[in-house]
């Protein structure tokens, strides 16, 4: 009898108290993210903003917001944001999947692997905005880029005349979504490889062995062993690393002074949200906002379901 | 033990819970007396400001000479730049909140183009004849200083301590390589109007082999047009309108593009400040006085202030300046001195006002010191009578020449929105410069940024 008191109190306060440490992530997470995510979606059907010091609304518009952003400029943006983040995330996956093996590979046994993990996260403490200010004075029409390509072209007409530059890399569109892309790349292939090679890591070795027996080259072993097995680390770096492709900001932003310059095809959506939200324009930046979180949603959920349907019918044959 | 530790825990628990109740209850209380105004705010002067420009003339010529004013109090200095309206946008929060905030705002300033929007407030500046300034005070500023700062019952909301005509700035050892002249009378005639300025930009393409530009860039010669405007940005029924003379801005920029007569920078960019140094290539710039001691004065230097150098004639391109009227009479830019409503130190920033505003000898010393124009008829004439020069225009008197050009003033067509819908269209057209858009698609790209920033415009 006294027993059985004992065991039942002890499970019943155990899971109290597991729900009382729990507790502080819920309530910061419906004050900080929870409410405002509702109010968001709210403030999206109201015209609300500013104009000078008088403020106008908020009216009740219906899904007028919504149209008005979508027939502006935020499907350019969108695309912009794709793009940007996919020219940097490509070489980004590539470099560090060769890191990632090449690290965890037995048979090369590389030396100071610790030294050079090290060095390929180093960009990654940074901060975005200061990486991206020393690029924009790197790449600048008089720069030290330019002049090293002066140089190595023997222009003697740039350091003749101040008016000149060999290639003006902010008014170019491919130059500014190139640095900003490489950027991007610089600061993550190193978080990447890192995550990769725990993958990697967590794959059971005999597996290996196995394959080598049967004689399979190193080709073989990472298209039919490391690589399906790799897939559940390259869906979550796929997913992460997309999310936080489409909030892309500080970068192009600091690189362009806020413009989005030449014509807008360097201006994110996270950009544009800034341009509503610094005239308090709390209306068209919550549609914004929703499309934006409606969208990462959808992809999200479209590359889980991708790979899992794979996964699934191979499991069937 | 376990009871012992488990009362222990819930007795920190309600004492945790016990300060914060009580920090709640502070924060109350506070609140309540917040409406008045702190005592730690009547001791503190804050002034909102977008750069150091006014910080530095409040330090050099009124701290000296604030007598006891100044006893006891803190200055906080709240700066934020105004690029993309992040200026107006911190001063109007703190405009909004000034009646429950604890910690007052006093001093603001604000600039020609978004006056208009805190004049014709009527919560946002106190008419400065109600703190103590009185007519006499204000007899020697030029009208137009005035006029722009008069909301419509007639009060006036704001004072300057300097008019702002424009000019032309040339470099003179480049008139001479060019011309074989730089007497500004001389070059004035070359330049007096913009055929002759376009034929000059042509001369000195030539005679230097495209080495030398007329101008520095896209945004240098905007001001000339913008301000020689025949309407306003935005009419009564709050649309957009571009005015012809903008579009020849449009125009001429982009010749001047196109055949190398600038060098394609950005206004305020490293590169346009380079151009006024030593080795920079410039021929010259349309500038407002205020511009000689906010950038040329320093860019012009090669031993820079910092490693000991000196405002003087030989130190790098210093001295190597001059002006004249330039093609077209403008204006560019201007501070007004607002005090704010729901100040608590309204008896400090009326003596600021009066003592950097309105007396003559401070208005003085501001012209010898900064080669500024200062907003007080009496004190130029005193100055031109002494026989006043300037040293970085190499001993020349343009004291003269800008008081001619004060008279001309004219801000009828400025209203609230100029300095985000300027920005917008430079922005815009920079791509147009640039070559990678048409006319039509920087136009549209102007539209959309404008009406982003302004949503109760239309076009």
């Amino acid at each position: 009898m006294a027993k059985s008191t004992s065991t039942k109190r002890k499970s019943v306060s155990y899971a109290k108290w597991g729900y009382i440490f729990i507790a502080p992530f819920f309530i910061a997470y419906f004050i900080f993210s929870l409410f405002p995510l509702i109010s968001t979606f709210y403030n999206s059907f109201f015209e609300n903003y500013r104009d000078g010091l008088t403020q106008v609304g908020p009216n009740f518009v219906g899904l007028d917001n919504y149209k008005a952003v979508l027939n502006s400029d935020f499907l350019k943006t969108l695309m912009n944001t794709l793009i940007i983040w996919f020219m940097g995330f490509i070489p980004q996956i590539l470099l560090a999947l060769l890191f990632a093996l090449w690290f965890t590979d037995l048979r090369l046994r590389l030396k100071g692997t610790g030294f050079f993990k090290t060095v390929i996260y180093m960009p990654n403490i940074i901060m975005a905005s200061s990486i991206a200010v020393l690029f924009f004075a790197l790449f600048s029409d008089r720069g030290p880029i330019n002049t090293i390509l002066a140089h190595i072209t023997n222009n003697k007409e740039y350091f003749e005349m101040q008016s000149t530059s060999i290639f003006r890399f902010f008014s170019s569109t491919g130059g500014v979504r190139g640095i900003a892309a490489f950027i991007n790349f610089l600061m993550w292939y190193g978080n990447t490889t890192i995550i990769l090679m725990a993958g990697i890591m967590g794959i059971d070795t005999s597996l290996y062995e196995a394959s080598q027996i049967d004689g399979a080259k190193g080709t073989q072993t990472f298209r039919y062993v490391t690589l399906p097995l790799l897939k559940p680390i390259l869906l979550y770096v796929l997913i992460t690393a997309m999310i936080g492709g489409l909030q892309m900001f500080d970068i192009p932003q600091l690189l362009t002074a806020g413009s989005g310059a030449p014509n807008n095809t360097s201006k994110t959506v996270i950009m544009l949200l800034n341009e509503h939200l610094f005239s308090k324009n709390y209306g068209k930046g919550g549609a914004v906002s929703v499309i934006l979180f409606f969208i990462a949603a959808i992809l999200s959920f479209l590359v889980f379901l991708s790979l899992r349907d794979r996964k699934k019918s191979k499991g069937g044959d | 033990m376990r009871r012992m530790k488990r009362s222990l825990a819930l007795l920190l628990a309600l004492i945790m819970v016990c300060t914060m109740f009580a920090a709640c209850g502070k924060k109350d209380g506070q609140q309540t007396s917040a409406t008045k105004s702190s005592d730690k705010s009547k001791k503190t002067l804050r002034i909102y400001c977008w750069n150091d420009e006014f910080q530095k003339r409040f330090e050099t010529y009124y701290v000296p000479n604030a007598g006891t004013m100044l006893d006891g109090i803190e200055i906080e200095w709240v700066s934020t730049p105004s690029k993309d309206n992040a200026y107006q946008n911190k001063l109007d929060e703190a405009l909004a909140g000034q009646n429950k905030a604890s910690e007052k705002l006093d001093l603001f300033l604000i600039e020609a183009d978004y006056a208009l929007k805190y004049v014709n407030d009527p919560n946002a500046a106190l008419d400065v004849k109600t703190i103590g300034l009185t007519d006499a005070d204000l007899s020697n500023q030029y009208q137009y200083t005035k006029d722009i700062a008069t909301d419509g019952n007639g009060a006036l909301k704001a004072v300057s301590w300097q008019a702002t005509p424009g000019l032309f700035v040339y470099r003179r050892s480049m008139a001479k390589e060019v011309f074989g002249t730089d007497d500004p009378v001389e070059i004035q005639k070359l330049l007096s109007d913009w055929d002759k300025f376009d034929q000059a930009a042509v001369t000195i393409n030539e005679k230097s082999g495209g080495k030398y530009t007329m101008l520095s860039g896209y945004d240098d010669a905007y001001r000339t047009f913008s301000n020689n405007v025949a309407s306003k940005w935005v009419d009564d029924n709050k649309k957009i309108v571009i005015d012809p003379n903008i579009q020849k801005w449009v125009e001429q920029t982009k010749n001047y593009t196109d055949k190398g007569y600038n060098a394609k920078t950005s206004l305020w960019s490293t590169e346009w400040g380079a151009g006024q140094s030593k080795t920079g290539t410039v021929f010259g710039y349309f500038y407002s006085t205020w511009g000689i001691a906010f950038t040329m004065r320093d860019y012009s230097m090669e031993v820079k202030k910092d490693d000991g150098g000196k405002y003087e004639v030989g130190n790098g391109a210093f001295g190597d300046w001059a002006v004249c009227e330039g093609p077209q009479p403008y204006y560019w830019g201007g501070t007004w001195i607002c005090a704010a409503n729901g100040s608590d130190n309204t008896d400090l920033v009326a003596d600021i006002m009066k003592k950097l505003t309105c007396d003559k000898d401070v208005m003085k010393s501001i012209t010898k010191g900064e080669d500024d124009y200062t907003n007080n008829k009496a004190a130029v004439k005193e100055l031109i009578a002494e026989g006043y020069t300037s040293a970085f225009l190499n001993g020349q008197d343009h004291l003269t020449l800008l008081s001619a050009a004060a008279e001309k003033i004219d801000m009828s067509k400025t209203c609230p929105y100029d300095q985000g819908l300027n920005e917008s269209f430079q922005g815009a057209f920079k791509d147009y410069f640039d070559g990678t858009v048409d006319y039509n698609t920087a136009l549209e790209n102007f539209y959309t940024s404008a009406l982003k920033k302004y949503p109760a415009l239309s076009r």
